[in-house]
């Protein structure tokens, strides 16, 4: 392995523990695995906990309890307990369904810290649509309840075509909701995302009209509503610093216990991530291969490897690569400067013939097991 | 962290006299990191490295204590300094931030 000294200066910062890939839900742009249905094992209260404690002692001190949907595990307020003990600043990643009264009274007493609740959108027709379930009118119930229970909430909502033109609505809904803050996320082409890419690319003008609104509200609300806007990075000329660089500062463990440099990195070909069941966690983020492979600037090629901005996005997203290029290890195809820059054009152009595409997919059993190996970077 | 929001710079109309007594909302935890050989302050989706000096502050906040009575304890703990400005600048900066508030 190469060695160079910003690899034993990086430690985790953030832990994000996947507990489950189940979920009630159905939305047209899960980032969980395309092939979750293969992947149904979960790790045990005992494991999770371990995780939790050699995660600590690296350095981690942000934790995202996510899924799938976090609340179908009965043990979930074991878990915060001990993150609690452990003073992880802890953060529940949740739909909502299933935080009924007596849970959120039972996770405040663990020590929960704060919650993040999603939205499919601001109107119960579409919201209830995306996800494929009639769930608008329990999440606005929760969004109330958390703030009775005095839970600091991120509300947090994907954007894309369907929705970017309610953005004045998505945004007035925060407000009425009194949240702390607003993280609006334009899809991320991953997972499911990206088979539906077609239908859920928006058209450029939508983005810059949402960002304006957005931008609008800000200087309106100042602090009293902090707004987080993710860019739709297909329209960028730069690629995102993708996890601040591989292996630099987050570590994501999934239900069935694998160690990732970031929650899509499962679906890269080529590389062996290391179980928490099978090796300590210390021992995967400071020598395992997988944690090691893009570290740092060595692995880069050209254009990256002698741009002066590659300090600054680290190459941008390998999955990203390899899902554009079917090279992990090439420049992101997001960059202006990539050989491959084509491709996001030509995604971006063929949202024009979507009618022609197939049918949108839902997250579901049934649609896992049938588009499984499109996962793998099939285009 | 990704999200740590720059520190702006003061604004120009001063939030905070020496009867203003300063407060953590209770969303922002400090706490002593090991690992870093720091205080930080955390908030949802990130976390601030603070300084030794801003430490010093923060720790002093406990929504009861006023500016001037917390000044006075600093310069008492570290005699010989003249931290009224360096406090002010700080509270200020914080607050523009939405990490620090004036009790109302
Ligand atoms: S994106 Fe939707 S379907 Fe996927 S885990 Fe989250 S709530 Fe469930
Ligand atoms: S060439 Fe590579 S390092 Fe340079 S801007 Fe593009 S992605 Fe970043």
């Amino acid at each position: 392995m190469p060695a160079d000294g910003f690899k034993s200066a990086s430690k985790p910062l953030w832990l994000l523990a996947e507990l489950t890939y189940r979920c009630p839900l159905h939305c047209v742009y899960c980032s969980n695995p395309v092939d979750y249905t293969r992947h149904r094992s979960e790790l045990s209260t005992d494991s999770w906990m371990r995780v939790f404690r050699e995660a600590r002692a690296l350095g981690a001190v942000q934790l995202g309890l996510s899924g799938g949907e976090p609340l179908l595990r009965p043990d979930l307020e074991e878990l915060v307990t001990e993150a609690h003990r452990l003073k992880f600043y802890s953060n529940l990643i949740t739909s909502g369904v299933g935080l009924d009264e007596e849970r959120l009274t039972r996770l405040k007493a663990a020590g929960l810290d704060h919650v993040q609740l999603s939205f499919q959108d601001s109107t119960r027709e579409l919201n209830d649509f995306l996800n494929h379930t009639r769930t608008f009118d329990l999440k606005l119930r929760v969004a109330l309840a958390l703030k009775r229970h005095g839970y600091p909430v991120v509300l947090n909502v994907v954007l894309h075509r369907y929705n970017l033109d309610h953005i004045d609505t998505i945004l007035e809904m925060a407000e009425r909701l009194e949240v702390e803050y607003l993280e609006l996320a334009n899809t991320q082409y991953y997972g499911w995302a990206f088979l539906n890419r077609t239908h859920l690319i928006p058209a450029r003008d939508q983005l810059v009209r949402a960002e304006a609104a957005t931008q609008r509200f800000r200087e309106r609300v100042g602090n009293r509503i902090k707004v987080y806007w993710v860019v739709s990075d297909y329209y960028e000329e730069r690629p995102k610093p993708c996890m601040n660089g591989w292996g630099s500062v987050f570590i994501a463990v999934t239900a069935d216990g694998l160690a990732l440099p970031c929650h899509q990195a499962r679906s890269l070909p080529g590389l062996v991530f290391p179980n928490v069941q099978d090796y300590p966690l210390e021992w995967i983020w400071n020598e395992s291969p997988a944690f090691n492979r893009f570290r740092g600037f060595d692995w880069m090629r050209e254009p990256c490897v002698s741009c002066p901005e590659r300090f600054k996005d680290y190459g941008g997203c390998r999955c990203q690569a390899h899902l554009l290029s079917g090279d992990a290890a090439a420049a992101d195809p997001v960059c202006s400067l990539s050989p491959h820059h084509g491709r996001v054009l030509e995604a971006l152009r063929s949202k024009e013939t979507s009618d022609t595409a197939r049918a949108l997919l839902f997250r579901t059993d049934e649609n896992s097991r049938k588009y499984a190996k499109d996962s793998n970077g099939e285009r | 962290m990704d999200k740590s929001p720059e520190i702006p710079e003061s604004p120009k109309n001063p939030m905070f006299a020496p009867e203003s007594v300063p407060l953590i909302p209770p969303r922002y935890r400090l706490q002593w990191e090991e690992a870093q050989q720091s205080h930080v302050l955390l908030y949802p989706e990130g976390m601030i490295k603070l300084s030794q000096t801003a430490a010093e502050i923060l720790k002093r906040i406990d929504g009861r204590c006023s500016v001037g009575e917390l000044v006075a304890d600093l310069e008492r703990a570290f005699p010989g300094a003249d931290l009224r400005g360096d406090v002010l600048e700080f509270l200020e900066a914080g607050h523009a931030s939405g990490w620090i508030q004036v009790r109302v």
